[in-house]
């Protein structure tokens, strides 16, 4: 216990005294926790771009104009079992007249001429939504094998290029921001293993004498455990801080671009999990690259 | 209580640093162990300390082998023998008393019996007054006195010294070999030194040692410095 202790103190005794190798682990793991934070928060705003797209992305069934809106119904609710459909709305030929005049109140030439027609050209709709971008493709064959005798088309084929496009990107962005923070993970790691190992390396001949007085190896290890993990906290907790203000004075702009994103409001709701993911990270880094590159130095 | 057996060091595929060593230290012996540099005075005294292990033959020490016992006992068996050097080997960041306290707090004594002892040996080596003082603010002589009282502080059965007035002049030499000479008469501590200080050799009237290329070429009783 007295050398637990002895050893705790030790290690705060030596972070302060090598304070300026110390500051310079500390940055280092500043600026590797900073890349993890902004590749966390870059992931929120992809999920938000590409969730508002694909909230925007649907596909419309048109009913021939006999069609009954009973059996349109009955085709609703059978769409309703179909797996990753998140909303199915019916638009009678009514409805969609008054929203084609509403669209375009201001176009005389267009309402004169559906006065002119009379009687009412457009046909009833199933609009879709899936949950899935990549479930379109299915739904819209189910309904063409199935109610092809009802249907007069279904607009996917229309937009298929489109959802398939956005399917492909998003896939990529998260394939090419997973593989970029790996790395830049990986490189940090490298950075703060040798910004330890030097510390430690100018440090040899202490161990050594550390040894020579009949010090274990335990008690030449632990202050520079000690060490990593004060490195790791003051790491974390500057990045937290930092990542703060930085989402609150960048949120009102990144809300003018994205609406409805509010990242200030994220990083605060999300506060401990991603201290929690930067202390982890900080103090992994820091005992992780202690332990190694003190190894070397506890051989007989 | 310190015995070679036999024993030969060869670094790589050279000519051995030292070849077929067997001699005894009882307690309360001072030795030097004398010679040219590079006769294998530091080898034999690294091998002492499970710096190094020997290629063939045994080092004991209270006849435990040295070289030869779990790596988790070799911090108790380091501080059964204190250990100095040409360089000191202190801590810079550490002052005086924490130099000599460090070798105590790695074993675990209680913070009041570590101030006992370490006022007790710096007073010893006569550095009472310099306890605060960091390495740099020391002379030589000094540095060597707290490396000195550092090697104390276990109450060593043997003190190794490799060349401790290497670095220092002669007036400054004779203060260290004297409190060497003290420790050994008041405390019964066996002393091992390593020297190629004719004049301290030959003035000590001691047993010597005395190496040539790694080889063991005299053992006297009231030995002098001939090569």
């Amino acid at each position: 216990m007295l050398t637990f202790f002895r050893i705790i103190r030790t290690g705060f005794l030596s972070f302060w005294r090598n304070r300026w190798l110390s500051l310079a682990t500390v940055l280092i793991l500043i600026v590797s926790l900073s890349i993890l934070t902004s590749l966390v928060m870059v992931s929120v705003v992809t999920n938000t771009v590409v969730a508002d797209i694909r909230a925007k992305v649907d596909v419309s069934a048109y009913f021939l104009p006999e069609t009954s809106e009973e059996d349109i119904l009955k085709i609703k609710e059978d769409l309703a079992q179909y797996p990753n459909i998140a909303q199915v709305q019916y638009i009678s030929r009514e409805e969609a007249l008054i929203k084609f005049r509403q669209l375009h109140a201001n176009n005389a030439v267009i309402l004169q001429s559906l006065d002119e027609i009379g009687d009412n050209p457009l046909e009833a709709s199933l609009n879709i939504k899936a949950s899935e971008a990549s479930a379109y493709k299915a739904i819209a064959g189910f309904l063409e094998s199935k109610y092809s005798d009802l249907l007069d088309k279904v607009n996917y084929r229309e937009t298929a290029s489109l959802i398939n496009r956005l399917f492909s990107i998003t896939e990529t962005i998260k394939r090419v921001g997973l593989a970029a923070s790996a790395v830049l993970l990986f490189i940090a790691f490298l950075v703060t293993f040798n910004t330890v190992r030097l510390a430690i390396f100018s440090m040899r001949d202490e161990i050594s004498v550390m040894r020579l007085v009949g010090a274990s190896n335990f008690f030449i290890r632990g202050p520079f455990l000690v060490e990593g993990i004060l490195g790791g906290l003051f790491a974390s907790v500057i990045t937290f801080a930092l990542f703060f203000g930085l989402t609150y004075f960048l949120s009102p702009s990144v809300s003018n671009f994205l609406s409805g994103l509010d990242l200030f409001k994220y990083y605060y709701s999300n506060a401990l999990q991603i201290f929690a993911l930067q202390l982890g990270v900080g103090i992994a880094v820091g005992t992780f690259s202690s332990t190694i590159a003190i190894r070397r130095y506890l051989k007989i | 209580m310190v015995r070679f057996e036999h024993v030969t060091k060869q670094y790589g595929k050279d000519v051995p640093a030292v070849e077929d060593i067997t001699f005894n230290v009882a307690k309360g012996e001072f030795v030097s162990v004398v010679g040219h540099s590079g006769a294998g005075k530091s080898t034999l005294l690294k091998l002492l300390i499970a710096e190094d292990k020997p290629s063939s033959g045994s080092v004991f020490l209270d006849d435990i082998d040295v070289n030869n016992i779990d790596p988790s006992e070799l911090p108790k068996l380091r501080r059964k023998v204190g250990a100095i050097f040409q360089d000191f080997r202190l801590l810079p960041d550490r002052n005086s008393w924490e130099n000599v306290a460090f070798a105590l707090e790695v074993s675990g004594v209680s913070g009041k019996d570590i101030k006992e002892i370490v006022s007790q040996v710096l007073k010893l080596v006569g550095l009472e007054d310099k306890a605060k003082k960091f390495p740099r603010q020391l002379s030589g002589g000094e540095k060597q006195r707290v490396a000195i009282a550092r090697a104390l502080v276990h109450h060593p059965d043997v003190i190794v010294a490799d060349e401790p007035t290497g670095n220092l002049d002669p007036v400054t030499s004779w203060d260290i070999i004297r409190l060497l000479a003290r420790i050994n008469e008041i405390g019964g501590t066996s002393i091992i030194l390593a020297t190629h200080d004719r004049e301290i050799v030959n003035a000590l009237e001691r047993r010597v040692i005395t190496l040539d290329h790694g080889k063991l070429v005299r053992d006297e009783i009231k030995g002098r410095y001939v090569i």
